[in-house]
């Protein structure tokens, strides 16, 4: 890719990470030289022009290699901020993105209409092979500033969320549509109501109606993926994951807090974790990796978009022609295959 | 593994450090003293104010089968260590400390037996062993109670009795929900019944999985069940939390418990609900 494009896009980061500090200085100053060479002041360097041409390629090159050392590098919380990253594709933009005729359907025909949790018909299609198929695509919404974050209640869902997320299911049962989940939570919501209304019961129906549900069903955790909240529309064939996701049965920071009893051990909490994609999948939890533009999904949601949307009709292929019952019996020996102990 | 201890295999007696020390003691909510005696008679209750002390699996077993006879199984079943987890103790020092300490070896223990007259498997939760949390022994157990319960065709009750999932396996512990949950399909298709009793506590991963997925969700008087903590809830809501909330009578109060049960009721209880459903 063109190094220009590739830079802008970092350049539009507004939001820098600690780690990515060091990058984000050597590229400001690469594109001040850059400024510089098109302005008639450099002429007056006893150099000239080609001497500060050589500055820059030299930089250029420095700015790539120190890009790989930070990204090809990252801790465990380093991830786990990427995969927090306010900029990142989140579920209507991968849906956008990857998908045509999209309706969204809203509610769960009881209580209401949950925002963190949004899903409805697309269509999945490939021009260059044909491919064509429509789909009951389900995910978890997070918002970008602190208006829709309100709204979206930071990706957080309550029962409604998840009973809404089970209908939509069950209607792709009933049309035989294979469904598509995106998990992008903090957790599923903390409060009075939820509680009241069985966020519990909620999620535990979820996992038992997911487990036999007779359509594919693929789950992909795109950023955030926080415990039950997110198991809740997790249960699936084929459980993939971006490579700057996490996923885990609680946050670094409430792990730290409860075993150290203290919020400064999140960097710890997130090592024992073994929260990110490369540990999940070696623990076999998930099945496979998508791979994240060099930076993260952010720094080139299209390209990151077009990955996933081949991988999920890769892996749709794979699926749609089992039977209901060969579908259902592999999903629950997939699922029953997961844990270590010992047995003498 | 060579660092656990067989468990006595003589497991059929009252496991002393689940009750109370001494002949007297008070009850940790009226605060009547009351005599061991009395303690035993009641179950493990109150018989002032109906409180319902906490109790092991093994007291559990000893009244709801008939003649207070059971056979355990999958009870060779030991926590591994898949993370290499270390907080400011490592895991498996922490489980060997557990198991020197409780003279339990996991947080859960599977039964079967009779219960008038009739087969029945009981998986019961354990609170003294790592806050009854679930790993992976804890899932294997329960989802091999399921499948135990298909093969003799015989009711499944699951005992809740936990402050949620274990931390320190990861999102293996995660994948417990949906083991156990998934399991337990297998036990709808077929029309064997279900019962989830809940005590108290009956929390996070567990409450959002097996433990609301019972045909029948009963629960002991006023116990814990929720889904998030109550600190938690109170830190995230800034605002204080209701009397009895997340208490069973909340619970059934919004429509997720079917009835409340008196520990002293459990068994007759259950062979009348039984009774129905078979
Ligand atoms: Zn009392």
């Amino acid at each position: 890719m063109d190094f220009l494009l590739r830079s802008k896009h970092t350049m539009a980061a507004k939001v820098v990470l600690d780690f990515e500090k060091p990058l984000y200085e050597l590229e400001e100053k690469l594109s001040e030289m850059r400024v510089y060479l098109k302005s008639g002041e450099v002429d007056s360097l006893s150099e000239g022009r080609s001497g500060l041409k050589r500055e820059i390629e030299a930089l250029e090159a420095k700015v790539e290699s120190l890009r790989k050392t930070i990204y090809k590098n990252l801790t465990r919380w380093q991830k786990v901020q990427l995969a927090r990253h306010p900029e990142r594709p989140y579920t209507l933009d991968y849906i956008y993105m990857m998908m045509k005729d999209f309706v969204e359907l809203s509610g769960d025909r009881n209580f209401g209409d949950d925002k963190a949790i949004i899903g409805g018909f697309a269509r999945l299609a490939d021009e260059a092979t044909g491919f064509s198929q429509s789909v009951m695509v389900i995910g978890h919404q997070k918002g970008r500033d602190t208006k829709s974050n309100l709204y979206r209640n930071f990706g957080m869902a309550q029962p409604e969320g998840y009973r809404k997320a089970l209908r939509l299911m069950k209607m792709a049962e009933k049309f035989r549509k294979p469904v598509i989940t995106l998990i992008d939570t903090p957790g599923a919501f903390p409060g009075i109501e939820a509680e009241e209304r069985g966020q519990a019961e909620a999620i535990a129906r979820n996992l038992y109606e997911m487990a036999s549900l007779k359509v594919p069903i693929i789950c992909v955790i795109i950023g955030e993926g926080a415990s039950g909240g997110a198991i809740g529309i997790g249960v699936g064939d084929r459980i993939l994951m971006a490579e700057n996701a996490w996923y885990s049965v609680i946050s670094p920071e409430s792990c730290s807090s409860i075993l150290w009893r203290s919020w400064n051990f999140k960097e710890q909490a997130a090592e024992a974790l073994k929260l990110t994609a490369d540990d999940l999948l070696a623990q076999g939890i998930i099945d496979r990796i998508v791979t994240e533009p060099l930076g993260g999904a952010h720094h080139n949601p299209e390209e990151m978009a077009a990955t996933l949307k081949a991988i999920l009709i890769e892996e749709l292929q794979g699926l749609l022609p089992k039977a209901p019952t060969t579908l259902v019996d592999e999903r629950i020996a997939k699922f029953s295959l997961m844990g270590v102990w010992e047995e003498s | 593994m060579v660092w656990f201890k067989r468990a006595n295999p003589s497991i059929r007696t009252t496991d002393k450090r689940d009750t109370p020390e001494g002949l007297w003691s008070k009850c940790d909510s009226c605060g009547a003293a009351l005599h061991k005696k009395q303690l035993e008679d009641h179950l493990y209750t109150c018989p002032d104010c109906g409180f319902h002390f906490r109790i092991s699996p093994v007291l559990y077993f000893s009244f709801l089968f008939d003649g207070g006879k059971w056979e355990e199984f999958d009870g060779q079943l030991r926590a591994a260590d898949p993370l290499g987890f270390v907080d400011t103790k490592n895991y498996p020092q922490r489980v060997r400390d557990t198991i020197a300490k409780s003279g339990k070896s996991e947080a859960c223990r599977n039964a079967t037996g009779v219960l008038d007259g009739s087969p029945l498997v009981v998986s019961a939760m354990d609170f003294g062993f790592i806050g009854g949390s679930m790993g992976s022994v804890v899932g294997e157990k329960i989802a091999r109670a399921a499948d135990r319960s298909v093969e003799l065709n015989a009711p499944l009750i699951v005992i809740s009795q936990s402050g949620g999932a274990r931390m320190m396996e990861g999102a293996f512990s995660l994948m417990q929900m949906a083991k156990t949950s998934a399991r337990l399909t297998r036990l709808g298709e077929r029309g064997i019944p279900f019962i989830s009793l809940m005590t108290d506590p009956t929390m996070g991963g567990i409450s959002a999985s097996f433990a609301m997925l019972g045909d029948l969700n009963l629960s002991e008087p006023k116990a814990l069940i929720g889904f998030a903590g109550p600190r938690v809830i109170r830190d995230t809501i800034k605002r204080d939390l209701p009397e009895g909330f997340q208490r069973a009578e909340f619970l059934k109060e919004h429509g997720f418990v079917d009835t409340i049960v008196h520990r002293k009721d459990l068994r007759s209880q259950l062979i009348k609900l039984l009774g129905h459903m078979r």
